[in-house]
Formats: structure tokens, sequence, C-alpha cells
């Protein structure tokens, strides 16, 4: 019996609802155990009398699982707790960072995503030839650099040497509600422009790499021998014909990479001082501020879950063998 | 290319290993150390003490050539011991799911599969943190290194068991195998002399792609402060210590730090690819 | 003269020297006629058919003679005008219907982009050709059909939908490369039909290019032998076959399981250096031949009662159901001590499922199987019951995966042999390795090499010596030749032939190629859809075919009488 579109998806949401549930788990855990939360919070000065009353106020006495439901609760609540370092809500300290990283990973995903593929057809169709060789050997080179070494040459190349660039932060912003944007101000962009190169050279290489290999394995297929027989022009087998089946599988695992980015962004921020998310989490590593951490593992969690379904309706809807059953 | 990859990769790796005796100077005993040889210039005889360094001295007076040589020393200890312990542990998480099969299988895989949805980053700096707020802030610089190896060798283990799993999976399909059943040869044996050299190739080939992703990680997390530590120094800790100084001339105490991880990591990843290319036009013409 | 090629010549350059796939080659054909070009592997055929279309995979390279179509030189052509030729003048019918199509286009966006590239036909009369042409080539409710997707066809479909796709052009000379081998015998022989019925009413000149003599027998008009990238004989087919010339041309056809008469033995094809001769071992004292010549406790040595089996699996990513396939239906037959018992069937009749539940690779669902007495299903508890097991072994259809790659040849044949309570010196092992090579006419020098050192028809060998290792009184042959050459599938049916006399042995022989059972079963169980739906002595099944299906297969095979 063919079950449909929409209970596949039911599905797909109930497994991310299990991957999140787990992902909760291991935050809470972290709430609790490591490091005593009300030794966190309280100063020198402190009696006992005074840690047992903040340990019942906190509900640190109640069962586990008490605390466990009482956590998630609160978290769809949007109460995810009090920063330790910064005194603030965790909410308040995540909405005011997230737009820096979401602008910065969304424009690295773009430049990965067109340049990388480009690259990737180019060297499928055209394996000989001096463009082609270099672009191999940069991407090689690509990959054996650590993200944070390319950021830093960047920085000097364009911002000290060039003094094209800012070396750090956001530029300008403007606010639209609670969204600060960076890309409304020429040095907004001005400043983009290196972190998102940055961050995106990982990404564009791996896209690279993988389009080429799957093109040129399409390239070598017999449905494709097939269609030259018949005499159709190269331009539409290439462009037709071989990136249509290469972009299935890639779009799978170029979803999955993409989701990353938002992580690595971690170090990307590091480097340039970039007021987002990242930053934020490595500060909070370096000061074992719990609420922020486990807050941030789970946004994460949340936006890779999401973009993974987002990817398997993609495939879905691509790829007409799955979603019809095959003949006898 | 690739004989020069495997030439760079190993004399690299023997410097490494050979650090504290042919260092010209031991930069991390304090004892030797002398401030006034500070921001001295690669090969230039310093202002004060006239002493030479080949590739300069950082702000404390530290040999940069010395520090790299025992950087490179912890990059690579980090390095082998994280996809050592990767190995071992995909390695059996996967012949275990290939051949065990039904829930033992989906467990593996469901955890693989949760495991994925993090990059390996993340997942490192999430055990640090957690190490770091376990440990009592006297040990936490000692333990340090262990915490890393842990993380990073933890972060990696789901693509040596999927690829295991994977081809064992696919061996298990194989003919022989059937034939090996009604031999007689019991399931332990299937699966150590049959299955697991056939798997070995695959698993090489993860090995050396996980090694450069291992070093560039373990760097990273350096550079970002949650991996070696000051006292023990890898080259992304150099790293993070010369970025202080870039921009104010002393670009030696960070770019020789750099270059040496450079080539590491780009004569590791050469000879994966080579590898990669040798092991695949494998056995079977037709 | 619609193509006349002369003195072909194409080499292949490699690290190791060039390799010459075809080597002054010249054939010729006409309007109307099918010409087939038969050879084994490596003969060079399919090279032949893609440097007419220009197609020649890299780094492969035309050096010498010429290929005149219609009146003009085709190796002569630019890449553009060669373009311009595929698909108009030219059209070719690849293997493999399975993966010939886009697999996410519609037919009818394939078929349309084909129209309208080789005609100035409006898209709505495009539309209709495209219908047309699916009539053509048989496929019923057209007008539904070319909505879907290349996955919801059958493979023969899909081949039917390969050839309307070429005719989509009106192309003057079309290429079958192996069109129907990839295919069952009873859709073979209605493509091949069609491609000879399309032949001759359009006017088109054919080339099959195959490896089986059968379907050269009935499809075409003239035949070329290849061996080696050389034309060994050129003739009208029925001469051809009933008079060859050359030598090879002979050793081919005598090597081919004729479908009319049951013959002794396979004469030899010399031109394949495929085995060694015997050095002369005493079967009867040696220790391979000591356990096998006990008579068995019972006539019926192996019986097989109600077995039935279900398999369950998904369908697809949505379905958390499972579907269950009914693979074995409630089949019931005996095998008689010393006889050659065969299992016909074509894929999906459930006659491999049937070889792996006796070998107990699958578990049944229901029913029961008794070996020599012993319940296989219930009853191994002890060590003696484990011995017996042990009597059934099993020789596999796939060369390439039956060995593991990762054993040399020795310790391949050696682990039955300490498996099965061996107990003698390290030398004295060896011997005995060395002896059941000579056994299955290989030299004592392959023991210490690879698997992949060997051909396809060593490579079986070796599996019988694996086989043979373990003592067997009975041999479980599952599709053994199926995808060997015809000539050393003649070389291994004698073998299997003289060890059954020599040893002993009761074999269960299954394949869907009905000539070779012919020539090697005592008696022959046909068998579709799970269930087993005539048995009887083997020349019945081809003189006085019951069942229905029987006689359909019967009619179909395709026919090669000598």
């Amino acid at each position: 019996m063919e079950l449909s579109l929409f209970q596949y998806l039911i599905r797909r949401a109930l497994q991310s609802g299990v991957v999140l549930l787990v992902t909760g788990l291991i935050a809470f855990s972290m709430f609790r155990f490591v490091g005593d939360p009300v030794e966190n919070m309280m100063g020198q000065e402190r009696t006992d009398a005074d840690i047992e009353l903040l340990r019942e106020k906190l509900g640190l006495n109640d069962p586990f699982f008490i605390q466990y439901w009482n956590f998630l609760a609160d978290a769809a609540q949007g109460d995810l707790g009090i920063s330790f370092r910064q005194g603030r809500p965790v909410v308040e300290v995540l909405i005011e960072r997230l737009p820096a990283t979401i602008e910065l990973a969304s424009v690295s995903a773009f430049l990965a995503i067109i340049v990388g593929i480009t690259l990737g057809v180019y060297v499928a169709i055209k394996p000989f030839g001096w463009i082609t060789n270099t672009v191999l050997t940069v991407s090689l080179i690509g990959v054996s650099l650590p993200t944070f070494l390319i950021g830093i040459m960047l920085i000097y190349l364009f911002a000290v040497e060039l003094s094209w660039l800012p070396s750090f932060g956001r530029g300008e912003t403007v606010q639209i509600g609670w969204w600060s944007t960076g890309l409304l101000t020429v040095s907004g962009i001005k400043a983009i422009i290196l972190p998102a190169v940055t961050l995106g050279l990982y990404q564009m290489t791996m896209i690279m790499r993988l389009v080429r290999s799957e093109m040129s394995e399409v390239l070598n297929s017999d449905f494709i021998r097939f269609a030259r027989s018949r005499g159709l022009p190269e331009q539409k087998i290439n462009f037709r014909h071989a990136l249509k089946n290469t972009l299935v599988p890639v779009i799978t695992v170029t979803g999955l990479q993409l989701g990353s980015i938002i992580a690595f962004a971690i170090i990307t921020e590091t480097v340039f001082q970039w007021p987002g998310l990242g930053l934020l989490f490595i500060d909070s590593v370096q000061f074992v501020d719990i609420p922020i951490m486990a807050s941030y593992l789970m946004f994460i969690s949340l936006m890779f879950v999401s973009i993974n379904l987002i990817v398997d309706i993609l495939y879905v809807m691509i790829d007409p063998r799955l979603r019809i059953g095959e003949a006898s | 290319m690739a004989i020069g990859s495997f030439v760079i990769a190993s004399s690299l790796i023997l410097f490494a290993i050979a650090a504290p005796f042919i260092s010209p100077y031991t930069p991390y005993d304090p004892a030797t150390l002398n401030l006034m040889n500070g921001f001295s210039a690669p090969l230039a005889p310093n202002a004060f003490t006239g002493d030479v360094f080949i590739f300069g001295s950082d702000d404390q007076g530290r040999d940069i050539l010395s520090t790299i040589l025992f950087g490179m020393r912890i990059s690579l200890f980090v390095g082998f011991s994280a996809v050592f312990l990767a190995m071992i542990l995909g390695v059996a998480l996967g012949l275990v799911a290939a051949m065990a099969g039904g829930v033992i299988d989906a467990i593996i895989m469901r955890v693989a599969d949760i495991q994925l949805s993090f990059p390996s980053i993340l997942i490192a700096m999430l055990i640090y943190g957690i190490a770091k707020g376990i440990t009592p802030p006297e040990m936490r610089n000692e333990v340090a290194i262990w915490v890393l190896i842990l993380s990073i060798g933890l972060s990696d283990w789901v693509q040596f068991a999927r690829v295991v799993r994977g081809s064992a999976m696919v061996e298990l399909q194989k003919e022989y195998v059937e034939a090996a059943k009604l031999i007689g040869v019991n399931r332990v044996a299937i699966a150590f002399r049959h299955i697991f050299p056939n798997v070995v190739p695959s698993v090489l080939v993860i090995a050396t792609i996980s090694l450069a992703l291992a070093i560039i990680s373990e760097a990273t997390l350096s550079f970002l402060g949650v991996g070696a530590p000051p006292t023990q120094p890898s080259l992304g800790t150099l790293i993070r210590i010369g970025q202080g100084f870039l921009f104010s001339g002393e670009w030696w105490i960070i770019f020789f730090p750099s270059l040496a991880l450079l080539l590491l990591a780009l004569s590791v990843n050469l000879l994966g690819d080579w590898l990669r290319n040798t092991l695949n036009p494998n056995v079977g013409i037709k | 003269m619609l193509l006349a090629i002369e003195n072909l010549t194409i080499r292949y350059p490699s690290r190791f020297g060039d390799f010459t796939a075809v080597d002054d080659a010249s054939l010729h054909l006409d309007r109307g006629e099918v010409l087939g070009i038969v050879g084994e592997s490596g003969a060079g055929k399919s090279t032949i058919g893609n440097a007419i279309m220009g197609l020649l995979q890299a780094p492969g390279k035309m050096v010498g003679g010429s290929i005149i179509f219609d009146g003009q030189r085709l190796d002569l052509l630019s890449k553009k005008e060669l373009i311009s030729l595929r698909g108009k003048k030219v059209g070719m019918i690849f293997q493999d219907p399975m993966t010939s199509l886009n697999p996410l286009e519609t037919i009818e966006a394939q078929l349309l982009e084909t129209v309208l590239l080789h005609s100035d036909l409006s898209k709505a009369d495009a539309k209709l050709r495209a219908l047309e042409l699916l009539s053509e080539v048989g496929i019923s409710a057209p007008a539904e059909r070319i909505k879907q997707f290349p996955h919801e066809f059958s493979g023969g479909m899909r081949q039917r939908v390969v050839i309307a796709l070429v005719l989509a052009g009106n192309p003057d000379l079309i290429i079958a490369d192996e069109p129907t081998t990839a295919l069952d015998v009873s859709i073979q022989a209605t493509i091949l039909k069609l491609i000879r019925t399309l032949c001759h009413h359009k006017n088109v000149g054919v080339i099959l290019v195959t490896h089986d003599m059968a379907v050269i027998a009935e499809t075409t008009d003239r035949v070329a032998v290849m061996h080696r990238g050389k034309i060994v004989e050129t003739d009208n087919t029925k001469s051809l076959i009933a008079s060859p010339k050359h030598a090879y041309t002979k050793a081919l056809i005598s090597a081919v399981p004729p479908s009319n008469r049951r013959i002794d033995r396979f004469t030899h094809v010399d031109f394949a250096k495929d085995r060694h001769d015997r050095k002369s071992i005493d079967l009867k004292s040696h220790w391979v031949g000591k356990e096998v010549y006990e008579p068995a406790a019972e006539k019926e040595l192996l019986k097989v009662q109600n077995l039935t089996k279900v398999f369950n699996a998904r369908s697809s990513i949505f379905s958390p159901k499972r579907e269950s396939t009914l693979a074995v239906d409630n089949v019931t037959f005996s095998i008689l001590d010393g006889e050659t018992y065969g299992i016909v069937g074509e894929s999906g009749s459930g006659k491999s499922t049937i070889a792996r539940l006796i070998s107990g690779i699958h578990k049944p669902t229901d029913g029961s199987v008794l070996f020599d007495g012993l319940d296989l299903l219930n009853g191994i508890k002890s060590v003696q019951d484990k011995k017996k097991k042990r009597k059934i072994q099993m020789i596999f259809q796939d060369p390439y995966s039956s060995l593991n790659g990762r054993m040399r040849v020795e310790q391949i044949i050696s682990e039955p042999l300490l498996l099965g309570g061996f107990e003698g010196s390290k030398a004295e092992l060896q011997q005995l390795v060395y002896d059941l090579l000579f056994l299955v006419e290989l030299e004592s020098g392959a023991a210490s090499k690879y698997p992949h050192a060997f051909s396809g028809g060593q490579r079986q060998r070796i599996s019988i010596a694996r086989a043979l290792a373990s003592r067997p009184k009975f041999l479980i042959c599952d599709e053994p030749t199926s995808a060997l050459d015809v000539s050393i599938q003649a070389q291994i049916l004698n073998l299997l032939r003289d060890l059954q006399q020599r040893l002993n042995l009761t074999y269960l022989f299954i394949s869907h190629d009905l000539p070779v059972m012919r020539q090697v079963c005592d008696r022959i169980a046909v068998m579709k859809n799970g269930s087993l739906v005539e048995e009887c002595p083997a020349e019945e099944i081809f003189t006085s075919p019951q069942h229905s299906y029987t006689k359909d297969l019967i009619r179909l095979m395709p026919k090669f009488e000598r």
C-alpha cells in the first residue's frame, strides 16, 4: 500500500521531534549536572540556608523528570533561563545576536552554492585545460586550509595591506523591528564580504568537488550515451539531462552541509569579531555559561532538523522514483 | 606528486617525533628563556643577546622553529590518537551493525544519524565545555590534550561506522560468504577472516581523510582557545598567539606556524588522494 | 549498398602497450537486411558499432580503414557533422534497458525532444507522432503510458520505448548492441521479432551485435563471426550454421548447446587456452573420492515437501508496512541419487530461492527438506549431522563475487579441507590442494595466486574445487555458466559431467537456458511465479510439453539446431 506524501512527512516530522527531544535531554542534563548552577549563580558570600532556599525556588529538589518537563515547557514558551555571565534572559541575548549570524550564513551559503555548482559543472564538462587545473589545485588547498587561517590571510591581505575592507565588526546596521540588518548600508555590505567568503570557502570547495564527481559519473552513464546516439547536441545533454540528474544527489548532501554553516560560523565570527551567535557560544564555553551553551545547542538542533526536513521534501519532489513505486 | 607528498609528510612526522632532540632551543623550559630575546626577527642576530633564531622569536623569547617542532608534535599526536579512537569505535560499531542486523543495527544507525545532525566541531566544543565544567581548575591544563583527543575522536566515529557498515553489507551479499557458510565456517570467523579484510581498503581511505580533518579540527579548536593549552601548544595555539602580533609587525610569529600547518594538512590530503586512487581500480579485470 | 566498412582497425593505447580491439575488419550491409556480428566477449563486436556512431569510448581511436555510409565517409566527418547524422540517419539500441532512459523525465518528454529534433513538426503534431511510435513498437494504451516515468515500465517495455526513440528520427541504419541480453527469454523473442519486422517493413539496415548464436540463427539474414578483433568468416546465416568454413566458426558452433537434441559431450573450443591437461588421479582411493563413494541410504537423496517462502520487504520509502512476496509456493519434488535434476524458470520464478532454501541461506516459511533422511530445517544437532550437511555444496552464478578476492586460491581451497577434519602435515595439505586443482583442470601454480589473476571460467573451476574439497554428495549448481562465454560454458559443462561420473555426484542444476538443460539434465522441473508447474524427464519437456507455460517457453526458446 502506498502512503501519500503527507503521511511520509508526518513520519519524518515525528522522527525530527525525537531528535529534538534527545537534544533537549542533553541540553537539560548540561544545565543541571555540569557545575552546580546554584554555585555559579550566587556570589562568594552565601550561607547554606541561602543555597537551600534557592534550590527549592529553582525546583532543584524535584525528581528528574519533573524538572525535565518544566524545562521543556519553559523552553517552548521562550524561557530559556538566565545567562550566568550576562545576567540577562537567554532568549533576549539570542534574539539580539541572531540576525548577524543568519545574514552571514545566508550570504555564505548563497556564494558557496552559486560558485560551487558553476565551477563543478565547468570542471566536469571540461576535464582538461588550465582553468580546470587551477580550480582543482586551489580547491585542494582550500580543503587543507583551516577556515580561521583563511580568514586571517584575507584580513591581512584586504584589510591590512590593501585597506579595502574592514577587518572586524559588522559595520553600520539598520534596525527593522527586532531584526538588525547590515545589508542596507555600504559599510555593512563591505563588512560582510570577507567573513562570508571565509565561511563559504570550505563549503564551496566541497560542493564543487561533489558536483564534479557526480556529474562526471552521470556524463558516463548509459542514458547519456543513448542521448548522444540520438543526435542531441552537447549543450542539451550537459544542461538538461546531465545537470538535472546530478543535482538530485547533490541537493541532499549540500543541504546537510549548509546546515553546518551556521555552526561553522563560530570560527569565522571569532576571527572577524562578528557579533553573532557563534561568538556568543565561544564566549559561553570559555566562561562555562551553561544556559547559553545549552540553548545554543537546542537552537542548532532545531535549525538542523528543519533543514533536513526541507531537504527531504525537496528530494522527494524532484525524484519521481521516490514518489511513485517501481513497476514489476 | 604522490611521492613528493609522501616524502614531505614523513619528514614532517619524523621532525615532530625528534623534536626534543633536534630543536635548537628548549622553548618550554622557563629556565632557558630570556625575555630580552623577545621579538627577534628571523635570521637576524638579536639586538640584545646576539642569539640567532631561524624563524624568529615570539614575545617571550621562544624560538619559533622550536615551538613549531613541538607544536607539530602535539598536532600530530592529537590527530593520530583521535583518528585511532574514531577508527576503533567506528569499525567495531559498523561491523556489529552489519552483522547483527535488526534492532541493534537500527539503534546504532539512529544514534549515528542523530550525531551527524551536528557538525563535529560543535560536538567537540560541547565535550570540551562539559569537561571544563567537571574538572577542577588546577587540573584543566593537564587533561586538556586528552579532552581534545576524546572530543575529536568521538565526533568522528560516525563516518567510519557508516563506511564499514556499508562495505560489510555489500560483502555479506556476495556469494563467497554463502559458500563459507556451506563449508561450515562460523559467524565470528566469517566476520574476521572474510568480511574484515575486504572492508580494510575503505577504512584506510577514510582514515587518511579523517587524519587531515582531525589535524585541521585540532588546529581550529586550539585557535579558538578550546583546545591545546598555552602550556602545551599545538600549531593552532601558536597561530592564536601569533594573531595578536600580526598587525604590530611581528609577522613571523604567525606566519611560520601557519605555513607548517598548511604543509602538514596538504601533504596528508595528497597522500589520501593517492591512496584512494590506488585502492580503487581494485581487483576484478573483466 | 547502405554501409561498407573496409579494413577497419581500432586501437586502444594504454600503459601496457596498444590493444587492438578491431583488426582489419571488413563488412557490408544493404537496406532491408539484418546483419549479425557474433563473437565472444572481447571479440570487438560492440567496438565496431560504436565506431560507426562515432561513439568510441576514450582512448580508443580508429587508426586504419574506412566507413562508408550511403556514399559518405563517416570516419572523415567533423564532430558537428557526425552529431547531425546521429539519430537521423544512424541509430543505436543499447544493451541495458534499465539504464538507457533518463529516470527524471517522462516518456513523453523524451520522445518529444527527439521527434522535434529530427523533424519540422509542430509540437501538437510531434505529440501525435510520439503516440504513433509507441503503438508501432507494441505498447498498449499509449495515451496513458506516455505520461509515465521510465521506472514504471518493465525491462521489456523499456526496450520497446528505446526502440521507439531510435525510430523517432527515421534512421536508415540501426545498430542493435546486444538488445535482448538483459531480458527474459520470452520477452527476448518478441523484441527480436519486432526488430526484424521493422527492418523489413521500413527497409532499414540493421546490424545485430550479439554473443548468442541462437539469436543469430533466428533473427539475422547474414552473419559475420568475430574473434579477437578479426572477422574470421562472413556468410549467409543458414549456410554458416549448416557448413561453417573457418576453424573458429566450427569450434564456436560446436560449443553451442543445440536446442533440438542431446549430445554426448561438447567438442572443445581449442582457441580458449583456459584449461590444463589433467593428471590422472585414481579417485576411488584418493582422499577426495573416499567419502563420496558411500551410497546414499535412500534412493531419494533430496526430498522437498510443501516448501514455501514468503519475503517481507518495503516497497518504497513511504510505506511503513511490509509488502510480502510469495517467492516459493508449496513446492514438492525429489531428487534421486546420482541424477541431474534441473529446475528451469525465468527471473522471479523462485528457482534461485529454492537453491538457497536447500542450502540453508534462507529459512522457509513452511515445508520440509530431507537430505538422505536428515531433516535439514530442524534436525542438525550432532557432529554427525553437521558432517552430513556438509555433503551439500553449491556453485554460484557470478564468478566474480563467489571467491573472496583477498584470499589466495590455496587458502580458499584449504579452508573447507581443514574444516572437514583433515589431519595431516602442511605438505600433505598442499598436495591435496594441488590434486583438487588438477581435478578441475587448473595447474598447481594457481594455488599461490589471487582470484583476480584468473578469468571467469577459471574462477568457476576454483569454485568447483572448493566445493569438492568438502567431499560433497550433492552439488547445487545455480546458473553456473550463465555468465560465461559459450566456449567456456562448454568446457565447464564437460567438466561437471566428468566429475559426476568419476565421483558419483548428484546435481541440482538451475538455469533459465533450456538448450543447456537439455544437454545436462535427466529430469527437469519448470517453475513459474513460485510454483512448480511441470516435471518430467528432460527429453519429454522438449518433445511433448504438457503445461501451457512450458509450451510457451519451448516455443519462444531461440532455436539453434544442428
